[in-house]
This record gives C-alpha cells, structure tokens and sequence, in this order.
C-alpha cells in the first residue's frame, strides 16, 4: 500500500516510459499549462501592479550585489512578474526538499525567458492549484514534468514582450530578437530592457503558440548555477517551519502510542501543573469514515497532545502525562491510490521483528501472485546445467530527516493557514476541508523548505494535527514532534525478501530466471524490468503479509531493496557463468534488444548498456588498483539510468570505500554541478543504509528512537572520493534524487563480497562485519 | 523560573526560562535565534552546535544556567555579512542540500579551524564525525573545510 507510484497519474504498476523519446520542442501550444495564465487574461486590458513590499531590498541569488527594487511589478503570468527596471521574480512551483528544484526549475524559466540570471529573484510558490500544475515533489518527476510547462511559461512570457515591443515600435514581431533582458530590432537599431515593455505586454494577450529554443541556444540550462537558498542557509536565517514563529503562537506536542495500540485513558493532572502548560487533550485526526487517499497514512488514529508556551516546558509536560494504551481492533478500509482502490488491512496485535521474519519465511514458501511469466520456466529450471538461488532481505528503515516532523496551522472560524514542511500539498488539502469542515479554498498552505523529505514529508498527518489542534486551542499553533516522536511515528521502508533462482546451460548462458518477493506489508518486485526481456524463460512472483506497522516512500520505493537484491544476485550469476560482471550485463542488454522476450519489457537497452560501458571506461575497470575489492551494479528507475562501481579496501573488519564511480543517464543536465550535489547524496546516504539502516520492533514499540541507538552514515564513513559521469544526450531531463541510491547497496555488497570472500545477503550489512561503533 | 543573563553575538541578553533549560530552547523560543537548530536533543547529530567561549558546543545539552558570562557565538553571530572564511566556502562548494544541518556543520568547522587551522584530513574528519547530514552532503563538507583552511592560512 500507499508506495509512490514513479509515474503518479497512472497505476502502480504502469510501464515506466520505455522510449523517452528525443524531443526538440521547437513549438508548443500555450494551453497544456492555461491555468497559470489566468492571472495574465483576467487582467488583459488593465495591466496589473503588485506591491511587493517585503522585497524593498533583495540580492539576486547568483551574486552579493544588491538589486534595486522596481517601483512596479508586472504578472505576465504565474510564474513570471518583471519590475519596471527588469528586475525579475521567478516563482518556484515545487515545494523545496533538498534536491534543488528551487534553483533549477527557475532556471528552466529563465532560460527560455531570456534573462540575465543574476537580475533575477526566486520566491518559493505557495500551494495555489489554480496557478500551478503539480506542485509536487517526489518520485524523482519534478524535472521531467515541469520541463515543459517551465519552458512553455517562459517562452510565451518573452513573445509577450517581443509582441509588445513589435507594437510600440511598430515592426514585425519576427524581426525582434531578445538576449539576456533586452529587445532589440536590428534593422531600426531599437532596443529596450524587458521593464520597458513590462506593462504593456501584461496587457496583451496570451499567445496561442510560441516558439522554443533549440538546445544549442540554451544559455542557463547546462550551467552550474548555486543553490539560490545558499547564503541563507549558511547564514542560518529562517527557513523551514520549524524556525517559524507569530504573535501569540502555542507549540503542541504529542505523545505517540505503540503500533496497534490507542489511547484508552490519560491521567495529566500532573502535566496541567507545570509551568507554561495551556492543555492536555486527545485529538482524533481523520473524520469518522473518511475515505483516505494515498497520502493520508496515519499510524495512530488517536493521539494525545501537550499545548504549552515553550517547546523546553511542553517537553517536560509530555513527560508528566500517564497514558494507558489498549488494543485497536483490526482496522480494514479502502485507499484511493493511482489506479483506483486498493484494501488496506491493519490487524490488531503487537508486532515484533522476530514475529515479522518468522512470517515471512513461511509465507515465501506459500501462496504468491504471478506477475509475470516468459516460456517455461519450470522445464528450463529442470534443463540446467547449473542452478543458483538466493535469498536477500533487508529490513524497516525509518527516514530521519533532520528536521523532524512538525507544521504550524492558525484555523479561525472560517479559514485554515498553514505553514509547512509537505511535499504533496493537493493531496493533504482535501482531508483538511474534510477535518476541519471547510471548503478546499478557505485552506491556504505555504510550503515551507523542508529540511529532508526522502517520502516521508509526502504524508501530510502533521497537517492534519496541527490544524485540528489549532482549530481546539483557538490559537496559532506549532505541532512539534520530538526526534523520538518521528522516529517512532512510523511510515517506513517496509521490509523485505526476495528469493532469486537462475539456470545456467552448459554453456553458462542464462536460460531460466525466477523471482518471488515478498515484504510486510508489500513486496518490492517490479516485474518488468531488467533481466525480464533478456531470457526466455522468466516468472516473477509476488506476496506481502499485513500489518499495522505503517509504511511509504522512501527515497525510491521498493527500488531501494530489490535493486540491491537483483544487482548482488546477477553478480554471484556472472561469477558462476564464469564472465565479467559488466560483460554478463551487457551480453543479456544485447539479447533484450536484438530479440527481446515479451512487450512490456521496461527499460531502453542501449541506455542500460551505455552507463555500463561508460562507468567501465571511468573506473577504469580492467585495472583496479591493488588491494582493493570492486563491485559493480546498475540499475534504472524514476526514468534515470545508473552504472556505479565501488572501490573498497578492509582496515581490519572496518570497510572503507576508497572511490565511487558512477555513470547515469538522466538526459539533459539541468544544473551540473547541483546533479552531482544529488547524486553523491544517494550513494552516501545509500552506503550508510546498505552498512547500518535498521529499525527493529519489540511489541509493537520500535526498539531505536534516536541516534544514539539508529546509525546513520557520518563522515568517517564516507568514500574518499565520489565521482559522477553524465552520459551526454538530448533526452528531455528526468529525476536525480532517488535513482543513484537502489544500485549503491549491491555496489557495496558485490565489493565487500571482493574484499572480504563473503557474501552479504542480509541488510544492514555491517551487522554481519565486525565494523566498529560511530564515534559519536 | 529565574532571570539569567547571557552573552549572545556579544550582545546582554536577558532571559526569564527555567535554568535547566537547554541553551538550545533559550535560543530559538527566547531569543528567537533559530540558526541553531534541533536534530536530537541528547548530543548526538551535531545541529544545534554552537560556541561558548570558541569551542563548539551541543546547545542542547547544556543548561543555560551553567553559562555564566561565557560568550555564546551562533550561526548568526559567526561574522557581519555571512562572509566569514567558513561560509564563504560552503557557499563555493555549494554544500547544502536541505540545508537543516548545515549551520552546526559551520559551527563545528569554525571551532575546529580556530583551534586547528591547518587541520589533516583526518583531523577534519574527527571534528566533523559528530555532525549528521541525512542528505549526506560529507563530501562537499569535508572539501569546503579544506578551502576554508587554505583561505585562512
Ligand atoms: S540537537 Fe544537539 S546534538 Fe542533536
Ligand atoms: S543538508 Fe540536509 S541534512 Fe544536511
């Protein structure tokens, strides 16, 4: 249940794009983003100015220098306002996690516009669904689906003001040109900044097609611009919600019960005597019967919370407040998800991690589904001259993004105002109008930079409480969650299995493959993808048990297990056929495009095999240095292709990772250097996770709940050295966040397998090398 | 409740807060400093580092009553412009991804650098291990506490 779809608008299951196909958009049609010209129609005839007084003074991202605020600003449309001086504001759509959308998608606007970037402001959007398509971050889409919408704005906003000029100097729009912010007419010798035309190309109206650039003539995309946050940030100004402060505002905190437990009385006459205390209550956070999207994942359908001044005081409170928790009963309901209802059963009980994996080695010799079948697999299996088969596992991980859960909510009588951490807003505001028994429209959110997200941020529950309580207390409120409030709230990675059997011939040709994964409470197995397609006799199975331990996305859902899976299965196979890891890839790349085996195989072969090649040449492959054991995997997800090799050499029982190569595919690169930024996170932030990521439960109770318990990757840990190559073409961009995490686990274990002799098949791997505590 | 008074970016600072309070929850909640960040509230990631008397300290276990007159320097007192040697090599290397961590990395490299400012690798990775980044930006953290000291030197 409730996983992120990679392609959301269609079923979980849907085809990933096998072809993006080579798109030059020299034209488009202004309508496929109408709703973020309305602003611009409902106001043709009059112009419109907007006082921004809150940027009387404002640096440009790019530079020290302070620009001069315009005395006007003109909307040419949503995502574009330009100063009477040709100052510029571009507004991110997309809510800001950490992958840098707030710089690249306004530099998709820019480019297109043909602007100077260091005259140009970038404001955070907030969620106004009228002027915004897809205010949404996750599923590595931002860039793949704002592309063209992003350049389109841009585009349209700049024939605007070439069709301005044409008119007030009165010469054929074709024969203006533009170069960063200026018009020019050759033939007359005219020329204007875009501020002068402002005003009256906010007057015109939208054109109904306009031209693109062509890729050559890009000037901002493919450049390294910075983080357009970053002085802020390293300056520590406000900017996440949890530094968000008003007048009169209350912090709420909660106090979270075991999973398949709830609230059965609360004794708070304690916690009601201490100092700065305003309130002990329980709140219910999702109407009676409310039919819950994808996105409303709630662990508790009940919880208690604190109302205080301070957050030092409500801590201390939380403290003072005996609960006693009872039993749920078994929870069973429907979800709408993409691709219509799906039954989430959550049965009453209180689960433990022993419980979990002696359920699943039961059910993996059950009953599974089959989700896709090639040939006979059986008749093959019966054939070989050789037959491997393996079983990997990994378990729960929690998120523990920096910032921990928490959202400030102010509800009046007839009006909601949020400020919040959420990566998918359109989906929250509906429960909210539910919750709070008002139309989606009195609901304003503002999305807040959130200080991590990796999927959690996608479930908007902290809306939903901070509202309810605020609606309670009758006061602006800020729910704060405690480090071990989130990492206890649930929403995990789920855990996983998956059994891997493969059937060489006499030759060491794969003639026979079969998955069957399973995982609580779903599996992980994508059963079109690679090696599907490359042999002919393939079955892929799934199962998943129920349980009221919640689960989402998580920086690449289900890819984050079953590509470590698959990629350190394929490596033992190559070994055993006798071939190079890299060769045996691409001779079974070569048969899924030469004469591959079913339709719906989902993924391009030659762009598999084009980051395999190019990771071989830059790790230099056939020559590791000495000493050091290598492993290798790709993999392809979220539209993006990745090759990655690791380097590892053994300091006694503590691994250390000398280098990380890494070959992707991911189309145009938008902002290099904040790819690499992207990408260097995924296969830390994966290391980390392959070598400690756990989190184990003890009935119903998870057994870690703060760092000193949950390992994360720190510096010692980190590769010497990280390098990432981008293969070079002209496919339209796809995402960065999440497809260089899922390979780096069996790049890990496949190098560990070289240093050590060993193989590694369960998660986290250092568990099973006697690595050496953090030093804290 | 007690009146304490604090040293603050070299300003008097005057507070009304229980003196268990951690320096942290005086800062943000009181002062309305909310550079300094929370990550774990028991000393463990490294996010609400800040100085006391220039050694780069967990403010979230450190009650505010055991500061005396110690100056307290955060993020936001680091230098005039956000041009101090440490930040304008974050902004060089582009670190931040979310961001969240990155004031208490600043800090605790400040600190290393003035006690160390021709820190090895190895001491660069000591003083930084302490400091998680779940975005884990360590490679550019780890590069722009080199360019910082070289800049410095
Ligand atoms: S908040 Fe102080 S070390 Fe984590
Ligand atoms: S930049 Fe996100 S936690 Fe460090």
């Amino acid at each position: 249940m409730c996983h992120l779809p990679e392609n959301p608008g269609s079923g979980t299951h849907r085809r990933q794009f096998n072809h993006l196909t080579l798109f030059l958009m020299t034209r488009a049609k202004t309508t496929i983003n109408r709703r973020s010209f309305l602003k611009a129609t409902a106001m043709a005839g009059g112009g419109l100015m907007l006082s921004f007084n809150w940027l009387a003074a404002c640096k440009a991202p790019s530079g020290d220098e302070m620009l001069d605020m315009p005395d006007e600003w003109f909307d040419l449309n949503s995502y574009i306002k330009i100063g009477n001086n040709g100052v510029v504001t571009l507004m991110s759509p997309n809510p800001e996690f950490g992958s840098n959308v707030k710089t690249s998608m306004p530099m998709i606007l820019a480019d297109e516009l043909d602007v100077d970037w260091k005259k140009v402001i970038v404001e955070q959007a907030d969620f106004y669904p009228e002027r915004f398509d897809r205010q949404f971050t996750g599923g590595s889409m931002g860039i793949l689906l704002g592309w063209k919408p992003l350049r389109t704005a841009g585009a349209t906003a700049r024939q605007m003001l070439v069709n301005a000029a044409a008119q007030k100097w009165n010469v054929p729009a074709s024969e203006i040109t533009t170069e960063a912010g200026v018009l020019y007419h050759k033939t007359s010798g005219k020329s204007a900044g875009y501020g002068e035309m402002a005003s009256l190309a906010a007057e015109l109206p939208v054109p109904e097609e306009v031209a693109m650039k062509q890729l050559s003539d890009f000037k901002i995309i493919g450049t390294s611009r910075k983080n357009v946050d970053g002085k802020k940030i390293v300056t520590g100004q406000p900017l996440f919600t949890l530094d968000y402060k008003t007048e009169g505002m209350l912090i709420a905190m909660p106090i979270l019960p075991p999973f398949g437990m709830t609230v059965k009385s609360v004794d708070d006459s304690a916690a009601r005597a201490m100092p700065g205390v305003k309130d002990v209550f329980t709140i219910k956070v999702l109407p009676d019967g409310y039919e819950q999207n994808a996105f409303d994942t709630i662990s508790f359908p009940e919880m208690v919370v604190v109302v205080g001044n301070t957050t030092w005081e409500v801590m201390n409170a939380k403290k003072a407040v005996k609960v006693e928790w009872q039993l749920l009963d078994e929870r069973a309901f429907d979800v709408q998800s993409w691709g219509g209802k799906q039954k989430v059963v959550m049965p009453k009980g209180l689960e433990s991690t022993s419980a979990h994996r002696a359920w699943m080695a039961e059910a993996a010799r059950g009953k599974a589904q089959v989700l896709r079948r090639d040939g006979n697999p059986e008749a093959a299996f019966k054939s070989a001259a050789k037959v491997l088969e393996r079983t990997y596992t990994a378990p729960h991980l929690a998120h523990n993004t920096m910032e921990p859960v928490n959202c400030f909510a102010h509800v009046t009588e007839d009006k909601a105002e949020l400020y919040a951490p959420i990566q998918a807003p359109e989906f929250i505001r509906r429960t909210l109008a539910a919750r709070l028994g008002m139309p989606q429209e009195n609901i304003h959110i503002r999305l807040a930079r959130m200080g991590g997200g990796f999927g959690q941020r996608a479930y908007g529950h902290h809306l939903v409480e901070a509202a309810v309580i605020s609606q309670k207390v009758k006061a602006p409120v800020k729910l704060v969650y405690t480090r071990e409030d989130d990492m206890t709230y649930g929403i995990y990675r789920p855990t996983y299995t998956a059994t891997y059997r493969a059937a060489l011939d006499k030759d060491g040709n794969l003639i026979a493959f079969h998955v069957r994964g399973g995982g609580i409470p779903e599996h992980a197995v994508h059963a079109n993808r690679f090696p599907a397609g490359a042999v002919d006799n393939y079955l892929a199975e799934g199962w998943s048990l129920p349980s009221n331990i919640t689960i989402g996305a998580f920086r690449a859902p289900r890819s984050n297990f079953i590509a470590g899976a698959e990629q350190s299965f394929l490596d033992e196979l190559a070994e055993l056929a006798g071939k190079d890891p890299i060769d045996f890839r691409l001779e079974l790349l070569e048969r899924a495009k030469k004469n591959p085996v079913g339709k719906d195989n989902d993924y391009d072969p030659d762009r598999y095999a084009s980051v395999l090649k190019l990771v071989r040449e830059k790790s230099n492959w056939d020559q590791p240095p000495s000493g050091v054991g290598r492993g290798v995997a790709a993999y392809f997800c979220h539209n993006t292709y990745v090759a990655e090799v690791v380097d590892m050499r053994m300091e006694g029982t503590n691994p250390v990772i000398e280098n990380v190569v890494a070959a992707v595919d991911c189309g145009i690169v938008v902002n290099p250097d904040a790819a690499r930024n992207m990408g260097e996170g995924g296969i830390i932030d994966g290391i980390g996770n392959a070598l400690f990521g756990e989190l184990t439960f003890k009935d119903g109770v998870p057994e870690k709940n703060n760092f000193h318990q949950y390992r994360m990757i720190r510096q010692k840990e980190t590769p010497r050295n990280v390098e990432i190559h981008f293969v070079q073409n002209e496919h339209d961009p796809t995402g960065l966040g999440e497809p260089l995490f899922p390979p780096i686990f069996a790049a890990v274990a496949n190098a560990l397998y070289r240093a050590t002799g060993k193989r590694y098949y369960e998660q986290p791997f250092a568990k099973h090398i006697a690595v050496s505590p953090a030093m804290m | 409740m007690a009146t304490i008074t604090l040293n603050v970016n070299g300003k008097k600072r005057v507070v009304e807060a229980d003196p268990q309070t951690p320096l942290l929850w005086i800062l943000r909640d009181h002062l309305d400093l909310v550079g300094t960040k929370y990550g774990c509230g028991i000393a463990q990631c490294g996010a609400c580092t800040v100085h006391v008397d220039g050694v780069a300290t967990r403010s979230c276990s450190l009650p505010v009553s055991q500061i005396g007159d110690k100056e307290v320097t955060t993020i936001e007192g680091l230098s005039q412009n956000g041009d101090h040697p440490v930040q304008k090599a974050w902004l060089e290397h582009d670190v931040a991804q979310c961001g969240y961590c990155q004031a208490g990395q600043i800090m605790t490299a400040a600190a290393l650098l003035k006690r160390n400012p021709n820190p090895t690798d190895a001491d660069i990775e000591d003083a930084m291990h302490g400091n998680i980044c779940r975005c884990a930006t360590y490679l550019r953290i780890r590069a722009a506490v080199r360019t910082a000291a070289n800049s410095t030197i």
